[in-house]
Parts: C-alpha cells; structure tokens; sequence
C-alpha cells in the first residue's frame, strides 16, 4: 500500500448522525467482488447515499453542497462496527475523507484505518455533540487537524486533544507501514520457531 | 513471604505464548500466528502487496485458503463444480475466485477450492479438517474468525493489511486487549439453544459493549454446550464488538478433535493431549471485566432490529423508542424500527416472514441441520415461504444426505443448497429482495445485509424451521414439547 506522510490540514466537515454505523452501511458487500483497493470510493454508504433510481439522495449529508472536498467525517459511537472488510477504509478514502472523528471505533475498523493512513480520532461524547451543534450552528464549520501535536482545532479557536498510540502516530507521520516492521523481526520469529520446534 | 507467580487467564497463557517480541513504549507486540485462514473475499490485495514487494508467503504450510463468500450455492444436482462450470455468477466473482486460485497455486497455498470435498465456509471447515487446535493463534481475514476461539484458541478476524503481514511475516503488531469473563450459570430450558444465549448475551452487553476485549466463555452452561454449539457462542462474539470469545479445552473439545484428517495422529496426538490439557486459565485468575448470564432464564431469542444486540425473548414485545433515556438510543431505535417496519409495542410472534434462511458460520453444521430437520420432518413449510437450507460445508453436506435430512427439507418444501456463505453476506446471488422479511440464523440484521432493502430477523435454527412452518414468526416450543437444541 503506497503512503503519505500525514500532514496537518483544515477541511470543513461533514456529519453523518447515528451510533453503530457498520460495515456494511459503509461498503455493502455486493461490492466486494473488486481484487483492487481503488474505485470504492463511489459506492461508500451507497444505499444511504443513493435512490433506488441510483440518483444522489439530497437528504444525505455526503450529498450536501457543503460537503464538497469535506475531507472529515464526523460521526457516532461505535463506528465501523461488524465485519472486518477494508474496504471500507477505502471506500472513506476514495469518497476523500481523510479524517473520522467519532466517541468509539469498532476494533478492527480502527486497526484497517490507521494502516491505510485514514486516522480515526476518538474525542468524549460531549465534544462529539459539539462537533455536531457547531456544523449545525455554522455554514461551512472546518476544524484543523495536526497530528503531530494530537490536536484539533474547532472552528472557535478551541483546542482537544486526542489519543493516539505512539506506534500508530509514528508511522503516519513518516508514511511508513507496519510491514516494514515486521519484516524487520524476521530474525526473532525465526528463533520463535526453532525454540518451538 | 515468597513472591507469587501472578494468576494467568486463559488468555493470557495464549497471548504469552505467542509473544515474538515484548511491546514495547513505542511499539505493540509482535504476535506468532499458528493458523492462518484465506478466503477469496479480503485476500486478492494483501497477494498484490507481495507480489509488488518480492515476498514470498513465510509459512504456507500455516496457510489455508477456501473459496465461500462470493460462491453460489445453487443446487448443482450431482455435477461436479468448477469455476469453468459455475452457473449463473457475474464476471467479477469468477475473476475473485480464479485470483484466488492463482495466488494460491503462485505462493504455494494449499486451496480448498469449489468441488474439492473439503470446501466449505472458512469457519466450518478449520474445524471440521482439525486444523483449528487448543492453544493456537488463529486469524483470518473476516471478523467470525472468532469461531475458533470454541477450541481454546485465541482467533480473531483481521483486515486485508494484516493479511499481507502474516502471509509474509507469519505474524501481527498486536495491542494486548483486556478481557472479559462471561460465566453461563445453570442450564439451558428444552428448546433454547446456544444461538438464544449468545443473542441474550449480546443484547446484554450492547453491540460495541466487547469493544478492546477477549471474551472467556465459562460456567456449567458453556461445559454443558456440545462444540457446535460453542463455535455458534463464540462466532457471535464479535457482535458485541470483542475481538474474539474462547473457551477453554476439554474432554469434548479432544473427542471432537479426535481421529480428523488434520488433527494429530498416534504419538503426536498423546503429546498433543498432554499439551493441550494446560490450556486453561488459573482458577483464581481475575478478568478485566466480569459479567453473569442464567441459562435457566434464556427463551428462544429474535431479534427486531438493525444491529444483533436488539433482540429479545420471542415473546416479547417490541421495545419503544420513547422510553428510551439517552437521546441516540432513542432515535436509532426508532430508526431502525422505521426500516424493520414494526411498532413500538407489537408481538413479534405472529410477524409474516417472506423467507427462512438455515446457515452461515453461525449455523451450518450438521447439529444445526438435524435441529431444524426435527422440527420440519413430516411437515411443509407454508404457502409462499422460500426457505435456503445451506450446509456449512461439503462435508455437512454429505453427512446431512447420509442421515436423510436432505430429503426432509426437500419434502418439506426447502431448497436444498450447496455449501458456502450465501444469504448471510448476499454477494453470491443468495439475497433478498427490497422489503421481504427474513427468519435467519446468520448473524447480522444490519440493513441491507441480506439483501439492500432485506430485513433480518436473527434467530435459532430451531426459530428458523418454527417460523418456516407457520409462515410467521413462530415459538419452535409451541410446535413440539420434546425439542433437542
């Protein structure tokens, strides 16, 4: 997987409501027949997203004149819920997201984000509801995201920080995966499976 | 006083073992993985990424691929399947599949590909070969890798990035997970099956409430449940969100394991035994978090809507909205109401349902066939009801012909299919149509999970032929009094 370090930026924001947003609202599996990465953007939340005639529903957040070039999502508890498709993260990647803030990721969801340079940032419930009220509150509300000092910037000069394992944070700063480290234990497992026999 | 060797769970003695490298401030662990499970669905890219690197896959002796996910199940009467002679599937699940095998033949994997005898759904036939063993690491690409954890291994589902890192390296970057003791007081009540408890259980512990957590599955219930049964409890494991469910190895757990084509054989198995009789946590060991479960208490479960954790005792009424506290409890509630288009307040018995749907890695094994063929045996299912009976396996398969079940769903007027992963992930040409109200024992009810615009009622497979019989949402208790689960 070719990746970029990742730099801080500021992009408006886009909510999309509801807690346990799974995996297969975010890619439905009819779509995972691909053996590319590539091309999934267009299908991410496709039966949220679309009519059945396959025209945008207008009533979709993704489909608001605001979330042109929104390169953040925001949303509820528990995202990413269910199965263990990356294709998902790509689909979020493909559709331009860069950034999910949301109170709670499903394991696995997390796992995929991170090593495909997507960043998932865990804030409270109460400064997920902000997030919320604000892009209700503001036309065109962005937030400025740097990772490097764990922080975002709310559109009122406000600063949160927020979690992120040391790891995870080092290899997308420097666009490096966690093959390379693997493959650099490659003496240690081969001692692990001589000591097991 | 002398210093005392910390109190180990059945986790940790799993994880430890597995520890290539220590985590570190800076780094996770590097864990060993034993068994590495492939299917056709989330494998294609992790192959491109070797490819594009110039590496080779570490252990393929480790590795077993399957084909299920994107398979038709059609009935094939007698023919032997190929991907030459596949019937009725588009051109990007013949090119899956036949990358697949590709891979496979290109890396030197071994392949249980369509008309091998042994394919069937990854987490039926892992099982069923031997090859998921007491005390292993198991991954695989796809989340009910949770399954395996019946056997007292430590197995969970991986993303497509992780697959790459264990066909090259043999192992993970892992974060140690806490865990969660989840002890089945009592006994089940006739009737109440395994998927009744893990759907209470999920219901009791929400659907993200396993978040960052390794589930133990004990007390006298769970020893009681045959390893059909905990495979089906371990399976929904990832429904509350835990990274995956065990329980510890025992008598049931060697006689199940006993004389399979993988498992080990004379000497080798007597040293295996003694081995994996260790594989248990210490007595007094003390979990990160605790929670109880009264089997005696447990009803056949179904669940009312969009997530597994919303489900209750069949006889119950659908929950409302209303009295719901938190404000997005309330409004995904109502949501997810508004798309099952059920009311606050109605019985779920009684529900017109379009179709029935027996299978998926929750529920294709034979126990589950001959559950629901006791039920269905000498009766019809009825009028306008399309059922799927879906073995888990070709070796399901053979075993439910060779006990007659097959001509029991064929007679009761059920479809009698091939194995794979069908209704439950719809990518295969097994779906429902926009608005039709399904009776599963698979393991999702997300919307558009069987079919965009399906609705999915989860339930036993005893529910299942129940309500397949009676054309409604209907008690399996109510149309027999001497039910075996």
């Amino acid at each position: 997987m070719p990746k970029t370090p990742f730099r801080p930026f500021t992009s408006r924001y886009v909510v999309l409501p509801g807690e346990n947003i799974d995996t297969d609202q975010i890619i439905p599996a009819r779509f995972l027949t691909t053996t590319e990465s590539t091309g999934l953007g267009r299908h991410a939340f496709h039966d949220w997203r679309y009519l059945s005639d396959g025209a945008p529903d207008p009533s979709f957040p993704l489909n608001a004149p605001a979330a042109v070039g929104a390169r953040i999502l925001v949303t509820g508890r528990n995202f990413g819920c269910g199965s263990s498709r990356e294709h998902a993260v790509w689909a979020l990647l493909g559709a331009g997201f860069d950034v999910v803030v949301s109170s709670q990721f499903a394991d696995i969801f997390r796992g995929n984000a991170l090593g495909n340079g997507l960043l998932p940032i865990e804030v409270s419930e109460r400064m997920l509801a902000r997030l919320m009220d604000v892009a209700t509150s503001t036309y065109l509300a962005s937030l400025a995201v740097d990772l490097g000092s764990q922080t975002v910037q709310l559109p009122d000069g406000d600063l949160v920080t927020f979690p992120i394992a040391p790891f995870a944070r080092h290899c997308l700063l420097e666009g490096i995966g966690e093959m390379d480290y693997l493959l650099g234990a490659t003496g240690e497992i081969s001692a692990f499976e001589d000591a097991r026999g | 006083m002398t210093p005392t060797t910390p109190r180990r769970t059945l986790f940790d003695k799993l994880w430890d073992a597995h520890v290539v490298r220590a985590a570190t401030p800076s780094a996770p662990a590097v864990l060993y993985v034993d068994l590495h499970l492939v299917h056709e669905v989330t494998s294609a890219q992790a192959f491109g990424e070797l490819r594009a690197r110039g590496l080779r896959v570490r252990r393929p002796d480790r590795t077993l691929a399957t084909m299920d996910h994107s398979t038709p199940t059609t009935p094939r009467e007698g023919r032997r399947a190929s991907l030459a002679t596949l019937p009725l599937i588009p051109d990007d699940a013949r090119a899956q599949l036949a990358h697949l095998a590709h891979n496979c033949e290109e890396f030197g994997i071994p392949l249980y590909a369509l008309g091998d005898d042994r394919q069937g759904i990854v987490h039926v036939i892992g099982p069923e070969q031997g090859l998921t063993q007491p005390g292993m690491t198991v991954v695989c690409g796809d989340s009910h890798t949770s399954t395996h954890g019946a056997f007292g291994a430590l197995a969970f589902g991986i993303g497509t990035s992780q697959v790459a890192h264990v066909l090259a390296t043999q192992c993970l970057l892992q974060t140690r997970p806490r865990t969660l003791e989840v002890r089945v007081d009592g006994r089940l009540a006739p009737g109440v099956g395994a998927k009744d408890l893990v759907l209470a259980i999920v219901a009791q512990l929400g659907v993200g409430g396993g978040t960052g957590h390794v589930i133990e599955y004990r007390g006298e219930a769970v020893s009681a449940l045959t390893m059909d049964e905990r495979m089906t409890l371990c399976n929904m494991s990832i429904e509350a969100g835990a990274r995956a469910g065990m329980v510890a190895p025992d008598d049931m757990t060697f006689e199940y394991l006993a004389g399979r084509p993988q498992a080990p054989h004379g000497a080798a198995w007597d040293a295996a035994l003694a081995r994996w009789r260790a594989v248990r946590g210490d007595d007094d060991a003390v979990h990160d978090a605790s929670m109880t479960i009264d089997a005696s208490r447990v009803a056949p479960m179904i669940t009312y809507g969009t997530n597994p954790s919303m489900g209750m005792a069949i006889t119950g009424r659908v929950p409302d909205p209303a009295a719901r506290v938190e404000g997005s409890d309330r409004n995904g509630l109502a949501a997810a109401l508004r798309y099952m288009g059920l009311q606050p307040g109605q019985e779920m018995l009684g529900t017109p349902v379009d179709v029935v749907f027996l299978g998926s890695c929750t529920n294709s094994r034979i126990s589950d066939l001959r559950s629901a063929a006791q039920l269905l045996r000498g009766r019809r299912i009825a009028p306008g009801v399309r059922m799927l009976v879906v073995p888990g396996s070709q070796q399901v398969k053979r075993q439910a012909e060779a006990e007659g079940l097959d001509r029991i769903f064929l007679q009761a007027g059920a479809e009698w299919r091939e194995a794979g992963c069908s209704m439950c992930i719809a990518m295969n040409g097994d779906q429902l149509r926009p608005g039709q109200l399904a009776v599963s024992t698979s393991n999702r009810n997300f919307e558009g999970r069987q079919g965009a615009g399906g609705r999915t009622l989860l339930a036993s497979p005893l529910t299942a032929a129940a309500s397949a019989i009676s054309g409604v949402v209907a008690d399996p208790r109510a149309l027999s009094s001497e039910l075996v689960s």
